[in-house]
């Protein structure tokens, strides 16, 4: 194990290397009363975070992408893939290393509503954040910082919000104690999981707005949770997307969201409400359901849906493809010896 | 993949100006005494034959509120203190006003006139009994006696419309999927072929593939066999493409009653053009937007004035007193049948023209009167 100095001059500083990064982390979860079955939830899965940059993570609920941010919260112990924070492989559950951990990595939940106590004012909730992750701290330092939280957050004044106790304040006012309680730990990269889908749709742009201006003033590396592509659009600078407990689909969210490459993720652009898109909309019919991913299709796991399927789709499960600049898709049609095939699926477009 | 129906449709044919449920001054309270919280307070609203009538608004609104009280539904401690809600067949011109009905008359309105879909369809099926059981209880219920073997094969042709196959018949609810689930909730609602639907955030839990595919059953079905649906989400933008008519809700009034068009191009209301600004788009131009400051009312304590007022930005003195009811907008001569609840549209109170942003003209007609 490490000592923390050589971490420190081990770990990789370089301005554009990830942060936080992933490499083939996956996660099966056993199959009660059965030793061979599991529940592939994750399925190597290469996430990598970048300082001051958004990364959103769609997909359908069941599809892995909670799994993925308890993962790498290391919540949840993984199957196999190493999770790398500046370049440095953790594994961190428990004790002083988890602690270290997670003073880098900071978790926002969705539902404000469970994720603080009731029992507790805002003063103790962020009370503890500031006591743990700034142990050295004294009094007046502590309350400067308990204030200085309250105030990145927008609950301006703090001493109107100190006292309060979770239910008496509005659902987005939950939301910002659990950012601020995230920020007591003054960490690296925040773990937004589905941040506002639990919140009014009044105030949803409101949150999403604070996010973006504290990962400019802190230089955050931000995963964001979502199921809602209109939002990562919005939000997130690139934007991966997740099918059955892989990534299928990745890329600058204007590219991915403009000229989805992916079927998958151009029925899910199809599919999202879009009132400026009433005439011409696509006429192919979105059939099926989300695979079993107990026993997920062999091959391609959206082959049962895809309407372009192609015999190797139902055996081979397709690589990444390199599909524009920066954009690239796990799908078949974009393997070089099937330009037919895609010219066949999509007409001259591609 | 489109909506069954045409998307640009007839703002006023004549079939679609009968209606079917008049809800007048209902007003609902939850609680008994001096604290009770007013919930709905006098909402007028009228659903058409043939219509799909959005109900949008915030958690906390009183959309859902207003759906349980027109059909009766709404569990202790809300109580309806006022108002009616007038059915008027428009297949047989039967009816009458569902507040004042004895309990047998209700029974046999229900399922039969108006019929309803719950939330969550996990919660609104009975976890011990096949889904079957649950189908044809209902029929029964409504049909003579001894028609058991009628109701099985009426309950198969149900389950055949919303694209389930008959055989799952014998399934219970924890073997189906969520969107399975929610295509039993609306068999169950069209099983007596009900003239009025209410649908209650039936898209909300499932995911935004198996949505498009429920309100696509959805519309193909109202086309097939002609009800009328009031359908109630926090989503606008899924409201914008469904509807013929939105009624936007805050703080248990209706705002703003318009075309679906009309909503997303022109709003009159400041909430309704707060609440468009909400939505990222997801085509056109990448904008900044910035969504309605401050938080959706605490209905415990309800500002004075226009229950808006804290978060508006075009509000002025007059707001903080006069509650504004829904009438018409300043620009009546040309839209009349729209309304809206806002005190810039009453010539009488407002300080000057209304602001730009809610003066937005239709295309060809000259801008700000």
């Amino acid at each position: 194990m490490p000592t923390p100095h050589e971490e420190v001059t081990k770990s990789d500083t370089r301005l554009d290397a990830p942060v936080l990064e992933t490499i083939g982390l996956t996660k099966h979860f056993p199959v009660h009363g059965s030793r061979t079955r599991a529940v592939h939830a994750v399925d190597g899965i290469d996430i990598q975070l970048l300082r001051g940059k958004v990364a959103a993570l769609v997909g359908e609920s069941g599809s892995g992408k909670s799994t993925v941010a308890r993962l790498i919260a290391q919540l949840l112990n993984s199957t196999s893939g190493v999770i790398k924070l500046d370049g440095m492989p953790v594994k961190a559950h428990a004790g002083r290393k988890f602690r270290r951990y997670v003073r880098n990595v900071q978790m926002i939940l969705q539902d404000p509503f469970a994720s603080l106590n009731p029992i507790h004012t805002v003063r103790y909730v962020l009370g503890r954040s500031i006591r743990i992750h700034h142990p050295k701290a004294r009094k007046a330092e502590r309350d400067e910082l308990l204030k200085g939280l309250l105030t990145q957050v927008d609950l301006v004044p703090p001493e109107r919000y100190l006292d309060k106790f979770p239910h008496e304040l509005s659902g987005g006012q939950r939301q910002r104690v659990a950012i601020a309680r995230a920020l007591g730990a003054t960490p690296k990269v925040l773990l937004a999981d589905e941040p506002v889908s639990m919140l009014d749709v009044s105030i949803r742009i409101g949150v999403l707005n604070l996010l973006q201006n504290l990962k400019l003033k802190f230089d955050l590396a931000i995963l964001y949770i979502t199921h809602d592509i209109a939002s990562a659009r919005y939000f997130a600078d690139t934007t991966m997307v997740m099918y059955a407990g892989q990534i299928i689909e990745r890329g600058p969210s204007e590219r991915v969201t403009q000229n989805p490459a992916h079927p998958y993720t151009q029925l899910l652009i199809a599919s999202a409400p879009d009132p400026d898109q009433l005439t011409g909309r696509d006429e192919r019919p979105a059939k099926g359901e989300p695979p079993s991913l107990i026993t997920p299709p062999p091959g391609c796991r959206f082959n049962p849906r895809c309407p372009f399927a192609m015999e190797r789709c139902l055996s081979q499960q397709p690589p990444v493809f390199q599909v524009g600049d920066d954009q690239e898709a796990a799908c078949w049609l974009y393997a070089d010896d099937a330009s037919v095939d895609r010219e066949a699926a999509f007409g001259a477009r591609a | 993949m489109t909506l069954a129906s045409p998307t640009i449709r007839p703002v006023a044919s004549a079939s679609e100006r009968t209606p079917v449920l008049q809800i007048r001054n209902l007003s609902v309270d939850y609680g008994y005494d001096d604290n009770a919280v007013h919930a709905l307070q006098n909402v007028s609203l009228t659903l058409h034959a043939g219509e799909v009538l959005g109900l949008a608004g915030e958690s906390g609104s009183g959309k859902s509120t207003l759906a349980y009280a027109a059909t009766r539904l709404l569990p202790p401690p809300g109580v309806i203190t006022g108002g009616e809600v007038l059915f008027t067949s428009s297949r047989d011109g039967h009816g009458g006003d569902l507040l004042r009905m004895s309990d047998a008359q209700l029974r046999a309105q229900r399922w039969r006139d108006t019929a309803i879909v719950f939330q969550g369809a996990m919660n609104s099926l009975n976890p011990v009994y096949t889904i079957g059981k649950q189908l044809i209880d209902g029929i029964t219920a409504h049909s003579p006696r001894g028609q058991k073997e009628a109701a099985k094969r009426r309950a198969m042709e149900l389950l055949d419309m919303v694209g389930i196959p008959k055989d799952r018949l014998s399934s219970y609810p924890h073997q189906l999927s969520g969107g399975m689930r929610q295509r039993v909730m609306i068999a169950m609602a069209l099983a007596l072929e009900p003239e009025v639907v209410i649908m209650d955030e039936p898209t909300t839990a499932l995911d935004v593939v198996m949505q498009r595919q429920i309100v696509e059953q959805i519309m193909s079905l109202k086309n097939e066999l002609g009800f009328s649906v009031i359908f109630i989400t926090h989503d606008v933008s899924l409201l914008l493409e469904l509807a013929d008519r939105i009624a936007i809700m805050y703080g248990g009034n209706i705002v703003e009653d318009a075309s679906a068009r009309e909503v997303y191009r022109e709003p009159r209301h400041p909430y309704t053009a707060g609440l468009l600004h909400s939505f990222p788009p997801l085509h056109g131009p990448r904008r900044e937007l910035r969504g309605i400051p401050g938080s959706p009312p605490d209905l415990m304590h309800l500002p004075t004035g226009c229950n808006f007022h804290p978060r508006c930005p075009f509000a002025f003195d007059a707001c903080t007193t006069i509650d504004p009811v829904l009438g018409p907008t300043r620009f009546e001569a040309e839209e009349p049948h729209r309304s809206v609840a806002c005190l810039l549209h009453d010539p009488a109170a407002a300080p000057g023209p209304v602001p730009v942003e809610l003066g937005v003209r239709p295309p060809g007609v000259s801008p700000l009167s």
